[in-house]
């Protein structure tokens, strides 16, 4: 894959993202001109306005910046937990945290970042203990 | 090029339909109940009205359909949407135009059957969030209420003080939805539905309708009620998606309602009336303290022991708000009448006395579109 993307590259942003999700790979963009990191996907860096982003790998680390518990009845697969997560290069991103109860996720929590499955969609989410080793 | 829009234009009318449940009703039909009553309170003939301002969740072409439904031939139309803040943005951009003379009588009006009607999801653009089904409106409010207890200890019995404040207004206004005595207790233990946010921390969902008129200050006092002038405005946003949001406990209205406060010329302690968009009881919290009537963090204690009920220092969600009054879905435009009835003298037992000034601040999607209105009598010009 090209490190990089031209204004007419195709595809775009989010299906790239969304592609390398497919492949299991957790990949955000970088601005080449400013180098913050970018996220969501975009055609322009948010910061400077730059079109010169490129895909780069992530750590995968990342802290709990707030938490909440969706409240759904059992039989519809029970409460489910939603985060905002601070990852390592600046962005933040929502996300699940999946191996503790969902009431017991707390702001400033070490997470680190896999891509599972959530519905049968390929989703980054988030682990408190180290879930073995990353491709990206 | 004017140096700002300062006291340039004036409320001179407004309607609103009962909040009860109207079934069997388009949205249409309700705000036209609306507009009848403004136009019968400003005295005027419907064909004055040049000026559309208006937006909702169920049609795209809002402007275009109500020129057509109530015959109207406009000079000048707004339909911009800001989620539920729109209509105090639309007071901004009426008073823009009406100064301008774009349009010389300016109609504002919302109406929606969310209560009565067929369930209506607003357009959705996919986001990176999808997948992990926040409960959106609810979730991204959780989110903040969450961030907001571990920065400053606020705590849920703070939160039920919002709730049970609005009640206490809610009780002394007939029109009001929800009247039933509520106490601390009732709200921490209502069922959970996003963590931190209980049942009774979310607002109520009902029909409703509302219509404002607004002219320049030169035919101010031409109309029958006491003009209400629009003193100071600011818009403000800086996300839409929750996960964008910079400080979840630090909204845009911090900067809209400093351009506000500068353009009125007019400062927190002397506002007299204060209506805020209490979608759910953090909301009231986040605006009291980036609007500066209390310092940040410091929100959860300005509420407690009755603060901002009836009999407390700060008059605040005097209609009984979105909690426990009325809202249809979008509520900017009752917090914005709300204001003019308080300074007209109009409100009866829930009327705080001698009310001069009054600040509104109208929040839009996630937090994310924050805007505040100074309005004032005649002798704060």
């Amino acid at each position: 894959m090209a490190d990089t993307q031209n204004a007419i590259a195709n595809p775009g942003p989010l299906q790239v993202f969304e592609e390398n999700l497919a492949r299991g790979e957790f990949r955000i963009q970088q601005c080449k001109d400013c180098g913050k990191h970018v996220f969501y996907p975009r055609q322009l860096c948010n910061h400077c306005g730059s079109s010169a982003l490129k895909w780069v790998a992530v750590s995968g680390k990342g802290i709990v910046y707030s938490t909440s518990v969706v409240r759904r009845r059992p039989d519809k697969g029970g409460d489910y937990n939603i985060a905002l997560i601070d990852l390592e290069e600046g962005p933040r991103m929502m996300g699940r945290v999946m191996d503790v109860q969902p009431s017991e996720v707390k702001i400033g929590m070490d997470v680190s970042a896999h891509v599972g499955m959530l519905d049968d969609k390929p989703a980054v989410v988030f682990y408190t203990k180290e879930q073995g080793d990353k491709e990206w | 090029m004017v140096d700002s829009l300062r006291g340039n234009a004036a409320v001179v009318g407004v309607g609103l339909t009962e909040f009860t449940g109207m079934p069997g009703h388009t949205h249409m039909e309700i705000m036209a109940v609306a507009i009848e009553r403004a136009i019968k309170d400003a005295g005027i003939d419907k064909n004055e009205i040049d000026g559309i301002f208006t937006a909702n969740f169920v049609e795209m072409l809002t402007p275009l359909s109500v020129a057509e439904y109530f015959g109207l031939d406009p000079t000048y139309m707004d339909g911009t949407n800001t989620g539920g803040s729109v209509f105090v943005n639309s007071m901004q951009s009426a008073a823009a135009a009406l100064t301008l003379g774009l349009c010389n009588v300016a109609l504002i009006c919302y109406g929606s059957n969310s209560a009565t009607g067929p369930f209506t999801h607003p357009p959705h653009m996919h986001t990176v969030e999808d997948v992990y089904k926040p409960r959106n409106p609810i979730s991204p409010y959780a989110l903040a209420a969450t961030r907001h207890m571990y920065e400053y200890g606020t705590t849920k019995e703070q939160l039920a003080e919002v709730a049970v404040s609005a009640r206490k207004w809610a009780q002394l206004n007939p029109a009001a939805n929800m009247r039933d005595d509520l106490t601390i207790e009732d709200v921490v233990n209502a069922r959970m539905i996003v963590d931190p946010l209980g049942l009774l921390d979310c607002c109520l969902v009902s029909d409703g309708g509302a219509a404002m008129i607004m002219v320049r200050k030169d035919r101010a006092k031409d109309f029958p009620k006491k003009p209400v002038y629009m003193l100071g405005v600011g818009s403000r946003t800086d996300h839409n998606i929750i996960s964008a949001m910079p400080d979840l406990t630090v909204t845009p209205a911090k900067a809209a309602a400093e351009a506000a406060f500068a353009m009125a010329q007019v400062k927190p302690s002397d506002i007299d009336v204060v209506e805020l968009y209490d979608a759910f009881t953090i909301n009231t919290i986040l605006f009291l303290e980036d609007m500066g009537f209390c310092k940040k963090g410091e929100g959860g204690h300005f509420v407690s022991n009755g603060n901002i009920a009836p009999g407390g220092s700060l008059p605040v969600n005097t209609n009984g708000g979105g909690l426990s009054c009325v809202h249809p879905g979008m509520y900017g435009m009752f917090l914005m009448i709300e204001a003019v009835q308080q300074l007209r003298g109009e409100c009866g037992d829930r009327q705080v006395a001698g009310a001069r000034l009054a600040a509104c601040n109208g929040n839009g999607g996630f937090l994310a579109s924050q805007v505040t209105a100074i309005f004032g009598t005649e002798e704060t010009l």
